[in-house]
């Protein structure tokens, strides 16, 4: 059986490698060459696909904890949807969570994910201490920002091209609720939603839902939300159940008159200009998790999502016109995300960077190509880049321009001989 | 906190049991042969739950040590799970008494030595619950692995007697009757995924049943209809099956 990613494109035969030991792995990576590792496969696009695919997930015990310091050790398998439920009742929760809660350690550190408190907190490197990386060779080196600090960089945002990350010491941070205490903020356009980040950029979690359907003067309104954790002793969290989607919804499920609705039910529903909730840290952070197979309502033929981040200086124009762009082909998606970003750390590939983000999910269709290539373009106009953990199409070019550290990382990987062994269908499309 | 002893702690449903019950406050005792290689699991689950962890040395073949096996342990478990099993190889049992022996002992025989001193601890304080893990294969005697389900069918029986003597002394006893489970013993069959429970899945049905005073489960809880059905075919027409 073959393995696919989250968006269900694109799709090829591979071999599945599972390994109990490290010895065991050691072997594998020894009889094998086109192999790239995997954790719970929610990268969108190709980063995790090759022809012969290391299964981490399975390689997913807890090894220490640090009660004093608030370090966990845990093998690079290890779910953050397990951390969470082990030890939030114990007061403790990742610094660094992503959208969703199903994905490995490896993979959280691979692609370097970042969360609503970027702005005040960085990636998910930021949060991580050390771990030890298996090279082409077998050997097995401890990366931290002060050891071996190449690979440390590297491989954090790497996308898996550096080599199976084993296991990893994390830092957690100390919570006194469930709960997260949070503040919607409407707005009516562009202008409104960057002031609105400015004005809670001391907020721990911020980030907003932008209507890309919306155009004119209502161009860029979004729901912002602010908020961070309650402090009222409640810890007793048990994990939300799921709703499934058993099958693929037929293609024509989600089109633009659907997406289109949906945008301004979404957007109508919040009556008042600034209102309070307490919501449960899962529906807080993890939204879509609540849906088992969400991916399967846009139809067999997969999705794409396409996100972008531009640098301060040209974020409102650039977005302006990103968002003009979408509205005008209709191709927009039902619910798109914007967020301001902190910093950008040293990894030669995360993502983030001072400016701000736009995440975006199209289903896959005929014309989709050639309208991303547009953005693309719009893009790359405003010295803007592509998220890898999301990507399956962007090209050499435009990758290239959005990350000047690229060629430190394939120096790197020569070096190692990395490049030998460890690939993916995205790194054979860019080069890396 | 209260202890669970867990016996053939080494198989996945055992470690699965051990998760679900240190999830829910018991502290554990994992026992098996070669209890050393236990030791990442057993951290895991206690970095996860911070809950006191002992991995014991059990040889359920040596019937002779089991009074003192109990007997060193310091403080006493509320409830005791076995996951005892081993399949062995059919047609070697046949050949072989060597193997056959093995897996009647394994199954049966050590369980029943350990479980004989663990009940009478029980029944003399009067509190405690006994999980035996059995077979659906105990149902009914099929070609292809009679001499284990055979050494089931003994060990559901035996539950059941001993069900009937304790329970004048408020001590639980369940028995367990897992249907394909996708576990290492089955790692080398084809087995229908639709019937096939995870360990898990297993181990959240042993938990409620012990949790809801339950006496005998089926898991799946479909297993108990398919069996209904297999126990129904007249034994002229069930012996000229292939099964």
């Amino acid at each position: 059986m073959s393995i696919n990613s989250w968006g269900n494109y694109p799709k090829i035969n591979n071999n599945s490698i599972k390994f109990n030991t490290i010895d065991d792995l050691k072997n594998q990576l020894k009889n094998h060459s086109e192999i790239i590792a995997c954790g719970n496969n929610r990268s969108y696009g190709d980063s995790a696909l090759s022809n012969n695919i290391i299964q981490v997930k399975p390689f997913n015990k807890f090894l220490d904890f640090d009660q004093k310091a608030g370090v966990l050790h845990i093998q690079a398998g290890v779910l953050l949807a397990d951390i969470i439920k082990y030890f939030v009742p114990r007061g403790w929760f990742l610094k660094i969570v992503p959208g969703t809660k199903f994905i490995t350690i490896g993979g959280a550190i691979a692609s370097d994910v970042h969360g609503k408190n970027h702005h005040i907190d960085g990636c998910f490197s930021e949060s991580t201490l050390e771990f030890s990386l298996m090279l082409p060779d077998g050997q097995i080196k401890l990366c931290s920002p002060s050891k071996n600090q190449d690979l440390f960089r590297a491989t954090c945002g790497g996308m898996g091209l550096t080599g199976v990350i084993l296991d990893a010491k994390i830092s957690l941070r100390k919570i006194n609720s469930k709960f997260i205490s949070q503040t919607t903020i409407k707005t009516e356009n562009l202008e409104d939603t960057f002031a609105a980040f400015e004005k809670y950029n001391s907020e721990k979690y911020n980030f907003a839902w932008i209507d890309c359907f919306a155009r004119g003067k209502n161009l860029g309104r979004s729901i912002m939300t602010i908020g961070d954790f309650a402090d009222d002793g409640q810890l007793d969290y048990i994990p939300s159940q799921k709703i499934n989607i058993p099958f693929f919804l037929p293609n024509f499920t989600i089109n633009k008159f659907t997406a289109g609705m949906f945008n301004k039910l979404y957007y109508y529903q919040t009556k008042q200009q600034i209102s309070h909730q307490k919501l449960d840290l899962d529906a807080y952070f993890f939204p879509l998790d609540g849906i088992d197979n969400l991916n399967r309502v846009w139809g067999k033929s997969g999705f794409l999502q396409y996100q972008c981040i531009l640098p301060k200086e040209t974020a409102f124009v650039g977005l302006t016109e990103l968002i003009e762009c979408i509205s005008r082909t209709k191709l927009g998606s039902h619910l798109s995300v914007l967020k301001k970003h902190g910093k950008a750390n040293e990894n030669y590939l995360s993502f983030p960077l001072e400016g701000y983000s736009l995440a975006l999910d199209f289903k896959m269709n005929n014309g989709l190509f050639k309208h991303l290539d547009h953005l693309d373009q719009i893009l790359q106009k405003y010295g803007g880049r592509i998220y890898l953990t999301k990507d399956a199409r962007v090209s050499k070019q435009v990758f290239e321009r959005g990350y000047p550290n690229i060629e430190k990382f394939r120096e790197l990987r020569k070096k190692y001989k990395m490049s030998q062994k460890f690939n993916s269908l995205q790194s054979h499309r860019l080069g890396l | 906190m209260p202890y669970l002893l867990i016996i053939g702690a080494k198989s996945d449903i055992a470690k699965a049991i051990a998760n679900k019950y240190a999830e829910n406050g018991y502290d554990l005792y994992l026992a098996a042969r070669n209890s050393k290689e236990l030791e990442t699991f057993a951290q895991d689950i206690r970095v996860k739950t911070d809950k006191k962890v002992e991995c014991l040395e059990l040889d359920i073949l040596d019937f002779a040590s089991h009074q003192d096996f109990y007997n060193n342990l310091n403080e006493k478990p509320e409830g005791v799970a076995s996951a005892v099993g081993y399949l062995g190889d059919q047609t070697e049992s046949q050949k072989e008494f060597n193997e056959a022996q093995t897996i009647i002992n394994t199954n049966y025989t050590g369980v029943v030595s350990l479980l004989n001193v663990i009940a009478s601890n029980f029944e003399a304080r009067k509190s405690g619950f006994i999980i035996g893990i059995s077979s659906v294969a105990g149902e009914r005697g099929r070609q292809s692995n009679y001499t284990y389900g055979s050494a089931k069918a003994a060990l559901s029986a035996y539950l059941s007697g001993l069900r009937n003597r304790l329970t004048a002394s408020n001590v639980a006893v369940i028995t367990v009757k897992p249907g394909f489970v996708d576990t290492q013993m089955t790692e080398d069959m084809d087995l229908p995924k639709a019937l096939t429970a995870t360990p898990q899945q297993v181990a959240d049905d042993v938990y409620n049943a012990q949790v809801n005073g339950k006496n005998i489960i089926y898991t799946r809880w479909f297993w108990k209809w398919i069996m209904l059905i297999i126990k129904t075919i007249p034994e002229w027409k069930f012996k000229q099956l292939k099964l």
